[in-house]
């Protein structure tokens, strides 16, 4: 028997995940649409804004904060990780990736696998640091618990569904940016700067585009997505931990695919299906299989629809 | 002509004569055991090789490979099991069972892009560890199947003592392995891998068939993997946690052949012995090392040498790629320029 009340609590929770994955999704579109690299450190990089949120939540002590007060703790920190996830991205782009413009397709994502673990190692590192909200430094690589400075209460008093603040915060963080992030490629210099990049480099940088400018500004955002993502994961599903990254990653890089990769609402409809998806594995198999099923749909999509849900051949890339 | 050894020839050479070095040296500093470990991740990168540096697709899950030799040989072998062959029948079959598992992954998934596979051997390698986790009623799960025969060769079955027996066992089989491949190198197959890598379409236009090739490339790689593990669990009596092969195994042997020399044979037994030789000799002897002077490692992450394995594996492939794209030793046929 489906039981309506169960099957839509874990709907909530698939999309409130979904658009987290949609978020991270968006940073893997974006630098693939443009330089065809799948940015392997992309999610050690959203691990890494994770770290610095809890950092700014413990050094700031937050948590001792008033309601309003950790409205703005919250501001803080989706600002900070937002531009230290793009300042890493965009340092990474331009220290090991910048040089191998001209190499072949692999030795790209042999780089970006190298930034991916030297990522992961920091993380590890910073979760030594002596703070008492890294568990004064001790067991490093331990997973992190991130205060839940989110009243955990229903929004909906006694109903029979139960949606958060936090449920409400991913959607009201979320949404005003993948609009914001359409307009901008849509209808700014910018953005059509980058979509002339996407097409064709050597014709875009003939037109007088500063093509490496342009890559690195796309590096920016997507990491800055990442940024917000990974504050927004953080304050939902309050662990974090050095590894959780890849995992992130992957998810996310499924989404992207399923939805076509280089579309930006197809990375947002791929993220909402995979987040439903694993919540409604782990509601109705079992948990431990989830991870396998979310591989097996990007194998299937790869073989049978390489293009994914919303790519067309001739697609339009960020 | 003169004879001149090659540069494989003098790395295995010196390989065999190391035992002699452990006799003069003092107990703490013996290096057989750590050295039969640089074997092991030898043969397991000349898999890679294979399908990497032959024929140019990035397999990011060959640990995987590795966990289905070695599980495959735990079940053959183990006494709980039916089957309960003896060490050289069941690392033998290792070997058809690995090919038959990379065909399995490769046959539906090898019309990909290049970037597309890699990711997909990525995920078949998580794959592979959850279902050696979850399926506990025959893996038994995390306690790994143990335990595994050792091979009797010459009367009674060795154990851990006999170490210098294991050396020469896995010297033996890195020799064969070695030459197993350089054959396959110079065959008629390893020119069509070649040529794969180089231009697909000239490739087939010059009636090469593209995807029987390239699926002979990958199951090549997963049954010298599967051999790998099979070897690794025969010699650890225990096939090992499922989490024992994840992906930081692919990345050791990627490290190993992008840094070695991709490709290249030579390269591949170098890069062993620097990315083997950084990982399970410094790193170990320096934790004991620091362990020994009263330097904790308690409280301070940064003090644990093992804690900088990532950041070890992760520059080398950066800076691999960006100064020295074709390895300290690069292959002796040159890649086409790109």
């Amino acid at each position: 028997m489906l039981d309506f009340e169960v099957f839509s609590q874990q709907l909530i929770t698939g999309l409130s995940n979904g658009m987290i994955i949609a978020l991270i999704a968006i940073g893997y579109t974006m630098v693939y649409g443009i330089i065809e690299l799948i940015n392997f450190a992309h999610g050690d990089v959203f691990m890494l804004g994770a770290f610095l949120a809890l950092t700014l939540l413990g050094a700031l002590g937050m948590e001792a904060w008033g309601p309003s007060g950790q409205v703005f703790g919250v501001a803080l920190m989706l600002i900070g990780s937002a531009v230290f996830c793009g300042g890493l991205n965009w340092s990474l782009d331009r220290l090991a990736y910048r040089a191998l413009r001209k190499s072949s397709k692999l030795s790209l994502l042999v780089s970006a696998i190298g930034c991916s673990f030297v990522c992961m190692n920091l993380g590890l590192f910073w979760g030594g640091a002596p703070m008492k909200v890294f568990a004064n430094g001790n067991s490093a690589a331990a997973p992190k618990n991130f205060p839940a400075i989110i009243p955990q209460i229903n929004l909906l008093g006694d109903g029979f569904l139960r949606i958060t603040p936090a449920d409400l915060l991913v959607f009201t963080v979320t949404i005003p940016l993948m609009v914001g992030l359409t307009f901008m490629v849509k209808r700014t210099r910018l953005g059509r700067a980058m979509r002339a990049v996407a097409q064709d480099p050597t014709a875009a940088s003939l037109m007088g585009i500063p093509v490496d400018r342009v890559i690195g500004a796309t590096f920016f955002i997507g990491g800055a997505l990442g940024g917000f993502a990974s504050v927004i994961y953080s304050l939902y599903n309050n662990t974090i931990g050095f590894q959780m990254g890849t995992r992130a990653g992957l998810d996310a890089f499924t989404a992207a695919v399923l939805g076509g990769i280089g579309s930006l609402p197809g990375a947002v409809l791929g993220g909402l299906t995979i987040g439903c998806v694993r919540s409604m594995s782990d509601q109705y198999l079992e948990t431990r299989w989830t991870n396998t099923i979310v591989f097996c749909i990007l194998v299937l999509i790869l073989i049978f629809r390489p293009n994914g849900l919303l790519g067309s051949t001739r697609r339009e890339k960020v | 002509m003169r004879w001149r050894p090659g540069p494989i020839f003098i790395i295995l050479a010196l390989a065999a004569l190391l035992p002699l070095l452990d006799v003069v040296l003092p107990p703490k500093m013996q290096l057989c055991e750590a050295v039969r470990g640089v074997f092991l991740y030898a043969i397991l990168a000349l898999g890679l090789n294979v399908v990497t540096g032959y024929a140019g697709l990035l397999n990011l899950g060959i640990a995987a490979f590795m966990a289905i030799g070695a599980y495959s040989f735990g079940i053959l072998t183990c006494e709980i099991y039916p089957f309960q062959l003896g060490f050289w029948p069941a690392l033998a079959l290792t070997i058809p069972i690995g090919a038959f598992a990379g065909f399995i992954l490769g046959a539906p998934t090898l019309g990909l892009r290049g970037d597309y596979l890699a990711i997909v051997t990525l995920g078949f390698g998580e794959i592979v560890q959850d279902v050696l986790k979850n399926l506990d009623v025959v893996t038994k799960g995390t306690q790994g199947i143990n335990p595994l025969p050792a091979p009797t060769f010459g009367g009674s079955e060795w154990t851990a003592e006999d170490e210098y027996k294991w050396y020469y066992l896995f010297f033996a089989l890195l020799v064969l392995t070695v030459f197993a491949v350089r054959n396959l190198e110079r065959s008629r197959l390893g020119r069509a891998w070649f040529s794969i890598r180089e231009d697909e379409i000239a490739s087939r236009s010059m009636g090469i068939r593209v995807e029987r090739t390239k699926l002979i490339a990958f199951a090549t790689a997963a049954a010298i993997a599967a051999f790998a593990g099979g070897l690794s669990a025969s010699v650890l009596s225990s096939t090992g946690e499922p989490s024992n092969y994840d992906f930081q195994i692919s990345i050791l042997a990627l490290c190993i052949v992008i840094v070695g020399g991709i490709g290249s044979i030579a390269g591949v037994l170098v890069g062993a012995l620097v990315m083997v030789g950084l990982n399970s000799i410094v790193l170990v002897k320096a934790t004991a090392w620091m362990a020994a002077n009263g330097i904790g490692s308690q409280g301070n992450v940064l003090l644990s040498p093992n804690n900088w394995k990532f950041l070890i594996f992760g520059l080398a492939l950066i800076l691999a790629v960006r100064l020295k794209p074709n390895g300290l030793i690069p292959p002796r046929i040159e890649r086409a320029k790109q």
